[in-house]
């Protein structure tokens, strides 16, 4: 019999504890796809966030490290300064790398870390209950923004990505969603992109994921999906932001 | 072997490198700049890692990720510094990850002065971050000592899989005065079998995490570190006694306040007033047993605790002395230091109390 | 024996670095010394000092209310530590420069000329060394061999040159020391 597909090697035979219709589990799995196609399972180490995404190292079947809330740009940097030939990689949420954590972000950044960041924004804190985060657009409802996020009261959202890409040690910064197939294969690109010019020892590698959070937003998978590139994509545009090589 | 001379803060710097520091991040802050100085140039010199955080948040959590990828790491600050600190310490307790944290403590509270204090007492013996957990805390009270127990404080970390702490205070870090480096026989310590480094061939997947949602996971996790807790207690316990056998009047003090209670009590015997020093060595775990059995002697009348800050230790010495024996106090704070006449003149009128 | 003295002046002056020099000698000897500088903002500018001690028992505390000795390589420090100086003890001042005189009559005071005597010797920078020499000869704290052999083992390579400067300082010190 031909096997047409399977699961990636790069996650463990775990059910995830993520909600239905968010892209957390989905880009687990590409992560896992991207290291196992590089054969770098043995040697990958991931480093997870403060967020849902906290109980990623029991999901991924390679090596990682929970890191305090914010600081696994940091943990990272130690990581991968000591393991120079082994993939690192930080996968963190929009609470955790824009708000607390935007200092280390911006440091590893500007060292040019040669790690990758995988940035989850779905612009709402997920696990403590739908709280505004920095990328929550304006007129988005959250609990500490019941009435919808205004510039007077909160300021306007922050795009990382471009705030990233202004600084030199960053080689690579592209925004991508994982709504449909094509976006889907175009995220996957993006990530192995990202790790080969990891690997290649250009610097800091920095992908964005637009994400849907049905549950906090209260939509529907589809409606949420469908929000999502009406009113995040719009606000923070797909497609590459920075890319060394191609300049 | 061949007396060297070092600043306190350089010989804790080339100390750590050569008990197998392969790490230094660090964040400047007076009065310890030397290390992250002295860190920078010869780290990478031979061998190591050198980065300077954007902050002691970034600092400490950089050691959290070298401990947790199993290599020997170290950050250094002064005190309002290491407050900041107390999230990676938390965390790589909980996360049972070996590392030393160097405090050479200045006044505070807040910004407070940058001379020399011990105020950080508290923090640094209760744990200091959120959570049960405790610290071997080391408080040298000279440059030998300071080389000596850096050395020993990594093999302590990876004994236990727990953060060490140096506490020295500022007239530690800024002084000079002749070390040897001595041979060292290191402890047979375990491999870090559990280090997120690459699976390689393992079986498994390492997770390093402190988060244990379910709540009697939590708590048998926390039974187990408190076990560890006990066996540090039990086996890392260090003090000095000077003077002390036929002493009348025990002077207690740690770091430089123990030199200046040295003194002191050197002069009160010149005044026929039988004097002594009790040196913790280790603030935790705190040599109660010890300085019990010297306040049940008949010939002990009264303890005198001396310190950098307005009594803290003093919480321990009461708990050790337990109502046998009066104690007094006697503490400068904010960056002064106690001079030898005042510690001498409050030793005088203790033992004037209960003769 | 035991020594404890404290060495002040502006920065540049060299006073911390004597102040290194007797503690190195100190330890050739197989004395105990320490070192303590005085660290802040101060030391960025203005005036800088140290508290050396040097015994042949363990050192206790390393800071000193009454020095046995002090050193004032300028005016300042002359006015600060001089009330300090234990009766009986010695005032090191550097006459060059202070031209006031030691007003206490328990302390014994050597005045030494050290800018004057540097510039005779075409080198300012040595005006440190002849204070030394000045201190060495006057306590007899410590070997003129020791401290000799230090200079010539402290400018190696392309500064040896300066070790016959440096020694010549060292003498002139010794002089005045002597005969005060």
């Amino acid at each position: 019999m031909t096997t047409i597909y399977q699961k990636t090697k790069g996650l463990q035979d775990t059910e995830l504890h993520y909600c239905p219709g968010c892209s957390h589990g989905i880009v687990h799995k590409l992560i896992g796809e991207v290291l196992e196609e590089m054969d770098a399972l043995g040697t990958a180490i991931g480093i997870c966030p403060v967020g849902c995404a906290v109980f990623a190292g029991n999901y991924f079947s390679f090596d990682t490290i929970e890191a305090a809330h914010g600081r696994a740009p940091a943990v990272a940097t130690a990581v991968k300064r000591t393991h120079p030939d082994q993939p690192v990689f930080t996968y963190q949420g929009d609470g955790d790398l824009a708000s607390i954590g935007a200092a280390e972000i911006v440091h590893a950044a500007m060292r040019g870390e040669k790690f990758t960041t995988i940035f989850i924004n779905n612009a709402i804190y997920g696990m403590t209950g739908g709280q505004m985060a920095p990328t929550t657009l304006i007129g988005q409802k959250a609990t500490t923004a019941p009435l919808g996020r205004t510039r007077e009261q909160a300021g306007m959202p922050i795009r990382v990505a471009e705030m990233l890409a202004t600084l030199d040690g960053c080689v690579y910064a592209e925004r991508v969603c994982v709504t449909d197939i094509p976006h889907l294969n175009k995220t996957k690109k993006a990530l192995k992109k990202a790790f080969q010019r990891q690997m290649a020892g250009d610097g800091f590698t920095f992908i964005e994921v637009l994400a849907a959070c049905p549950t906090n937003w209260s939509m529907e998978i589809d409606e949420a999906n469908k929000w999502l590139m009406e009113n995040m994509a719009a606000y923070y545009p797909l497609g590459v932001i920075k890319d060394t090589e191609a300049m | 072997m061949k007396r060297e001379i070092w600043k306190g803060s350089e010989a804790i710097a080339e100390a750590a490198i050569r008990a197998g520091c392969r790490c230094f991040f660090g964040y400047p802050i007076t009065p310890q700049n030397e290390i992250p100085e002295y860190m920078s140039l010869h780290m990478p010199q031979r061998g190591g890692v050198f980065v300077q955080a954007e902050s002691e948040v970034a600092a400490v959590n950089m050691v959290y990720g070298a401990a947790a990828s199993g290599v020997r790491a170290m950050t250094s600050s002064s005190s309002p510094g290491v407050s900041l600190k107390q999230e990676g310490i938390s965390y790589m307790a909980a996360c049972q990850l070996p590392a030393v944290v160097v405090n050479v403590m200045r006044g505070g509270p807040g910004l407070g002065s940058i001379q020399p204090a011990q105020g950080d007492y508290f923090q640094a013996t209760r744990g200091g971050g959120n959570g049960d957990y405790r610290t071997v805390t080391l408080a040298p009270a000279n440059i030998q000592e300071a080389v000596d127990l850096t050395q020993e404080a990594f093999d302590i970390a990876d004994q236990y899989r727990n953060p060490v702490v140096l506490l020295a205070d500022g007239l530690i870090g800024q002084m000079m005065e002749p070390i040897v480096w001595k041979e060292r026989t290191p402890r047979p310590l375990p491999e870090k079998t559990w280090a997120a480094c690459g699976r390689g061939s393992r079986d498994h997947n390492n997770f390093i995490t402190s988060l244990l949602i379910d709540a009697p996971a939590c708590e048998a996790h926390n039974l187990d570190l408190a076990k560890k807790t006990a066996e540090m207690e039990k086996n890392e316990c260090r003090w000095e006694e000077i003077l002390l056998d036929d002493a009348e009047v025990v002077l207690v003090a740690y770091g430089t306040p123990s030199r200046v209670a040295q003194t002191a009590a050197e002069n009160l015997r010149k005044q026929g007033i039988k004097a002594g020093v009790f040196r913790p060595i280790t603030v935790w775990p705190y040599p109660y047993a010890r300085l019990r059995e010297i306040a049940a002697r008949e010939s002990v009348k009264v303890f005198l605790d001396v310190e950098m800050s307005l009594g803290q230790m003093l919480d321990d010495v009461h708990l050790a002395v337990a109502e046998r024996k009066p104690v007094r106090f006697y503490g400068r704070c904010g960056g002064a230091i106690p001079h030898v006449s005042e510690v001498e003149g409050a030793a005088l009128e203790a033992w004037k109390e209960v003769k | 024996m035991k020594k404890e003295v404290i060495l002040s002046g502006f920065g540049g002056q060299g006073v911390m670095s004597i102040g290194k020099n007797l503690v190195e000698a100190a330890v050739v000897e197989d004395l105990e010394a320490s070192w303590v500088p005085s660290y802040g903002p101060e030391m960025r500018g203005g005036t800088a000092n140290c508290t050396v001690i040097i015994s042949d028992e363990r050192i206790g505390a390393p800071l000193v209310e009454s020095p046995s000795e002090i050193i004032a390589m300028n005016r300042a420090a002359l006015a600060k530590f001089e009330p300090a100086v234990a009766p009986g003890g010695t005032v090191f001042v550097n006459s060059s420069i202070i031209p006031d005189k030691v007003s206490r009559e328990d302390v014994k005071a050597v005045y030494v000329p050290c800018d004057e005597i540097a510039a005779e010797l075409g080198n300012s920078k040595v005006a440190n060394m002849v204070m030394l020499g000045a201190y060495v000869a006057a306590t007899g704290a410590l070997k003129q061999e020791t401290i000799e052999t230090m200079i010539a083992e402290m400018f190696t390579g392309k500064k040896a040159k300066l070790v016959p400067l440096n020694l010549k300082a060292l003498h002139r010190g010794m002089e005045c020391g002597r005969s005060a």
